[in-house]
């Protein structure tokens, strides 16, 4: 639907995997911070304010 | 097509004398041309009513959920579809249906005709596969197949799935089509050129929810937008709400969505909004091998667990 490679992410984590889990979201807020904000998202009128 | 409303009739007049059914779902002439109306028939005195020609792009099915008395119901190929996935979510009993099955050539597209004349639209009138177009000072007569709905023109499945009954014999289904060439398009385009895609495409919406209402699928007793607590989605004409509705919309017809057609025809502001559910009839049709509607035997692919479920975007 246009939102940018590398803004949404899907893992399979097992309650039991608690490395994995430390791992996949520091990888995904790293990989969100380097897109910056997310522009496309934000409402018009919230921009003009 | 004379020979099909003569046969509903009769179907109607035979089942609701028998008490075989309360009432009969059909169509009736509309009160504007190309615009005929469901019409539910109670009475074998009152059968008159139903017409069929090609302007009845409802999709009947709709009108089925949580009922409780015994129905007959006129069902086009599409229409038996979403009559089945009905039958599989539980919003009807197939044992309260009498199935009247018409198969079907297509049903016109009245924004593409609309657009094709500056005058008013008075009369239209069909005679095989010519379409005769009349107003004021106006009379054209068109070819049948090029003023077809959209998803009529790509249909595969013109005969009804189920039936207890057929008006007519089966017509012939419509074989090598290449279903998919604009869904195809719009993949290979780049991020941001879809965004500015779905904008455009968008852009006309008033938010009216006449795609939402047409649909059989869309039966929620509240619908997501409607909520207010918690609000979803933001009930303005802000791009972002307007895009946002669409999409969840579409996504809730994944695997489901039989591309009846009568979201866009609903649309007043003629919106292709088919654009989006058939990309995921696509993927369904690719990644699960089904389509949908076709069989009360087996679950829909979102409802069932395969362990060789295509899954490459999970890490």
């Amino acid at each position: 639907m246009g939102i940018e490679p590398g803004r949404l992410h899907f893992s399979w984590i097992s309650s039991a995997e608690a490395n994995k889990f430390v791992d996949v979201v520091n990888e995904i807020t790293a990989a969100v911070k380097a897109l910056g904000p997310n522009e496309n998202f934000l409402k018009t009128e919230a921009r003009v304010a | 097509m004379l020979a099909y409303i003569d046969k509903i009739k009769e179907i109607s007049n035979r089942l609701l004398k028998e008490g075989k059914v309360d009432m009969v779902i059909g169509f009736r002439k509309g009160t504007v041309p190309m615009m005929n109306e469901p019409c539910f028939v109670k009475t074998p005195e009152d059968v008159d009513n139903f017409v069929w020609d090609s302007n009845c792009g409802i999709n009947l099915a709709n009108y089925l959920t949580n009922r409780k008395e015994k129905i007959g119901i006129v069902a086009k190929g599409c229409d038996s579809r979403n009559i089945v996935t009905h039958v599989i979510e539980n919003k009807i009993k197939r044992d309260q249906l009498v199935i009247i099955g018409v198969p079907c050539k297509g049903m016109i597209d009245r924004h593409k005709i609309e657009a094709m004349f500056e005058t008013e639209i008075q009369d239209v009138i069909e005679a095989d596969d010519k379409i005769i177009v009349k107003g004021q000072g106006l009379e054209k007569t068109l070819n049948k197949k090029d003023v077809l709905q959209d998803n009529c023109a790509l249909c595969i499945h013109r005969n009804p799935v189920i039936h207890d009954e057929l008006v007519g014999d089966p017509v012939e289904e419509q074989k090598d089509l290449d279903r998919y060439e604009d869904v195809r398009k719009i993949e290979f385009m780049s991020p941001e050129e879809k965004w500015r895609y779905f904008d455009d495409l968008l852009s006309t919406c008033i938010r009216c929810y006449a795609c939402r209402n047409a649909c059989p699928l869309c039966y929620c007793p509240t619908c997501f937008v409607d909520e207010s607590r918690p609000q979803w989605v933001g009930k303005s004409q802000d791009p972002i709400d307007t895009r946002t509705f669409h999409f969840l919309r579409a996504y809730h017809c994944a695997g489901r969505c039989t591309d009846c057609g009568a979201c866009e025809r609903a649309c007043p502001m003629g919106i292709k909004v088919r654009t989006f559910t058939r990309k995921l009839e696509k993927d369904c049709l690719e990644l699960f091998d089904w389509e949908a509607g076709l069989t009360l035997e087996e679950r829909p692919p979102l409802d069932t667990y395969r362990p060789d479920d295509p899954d490459d975007f999970i890490k």
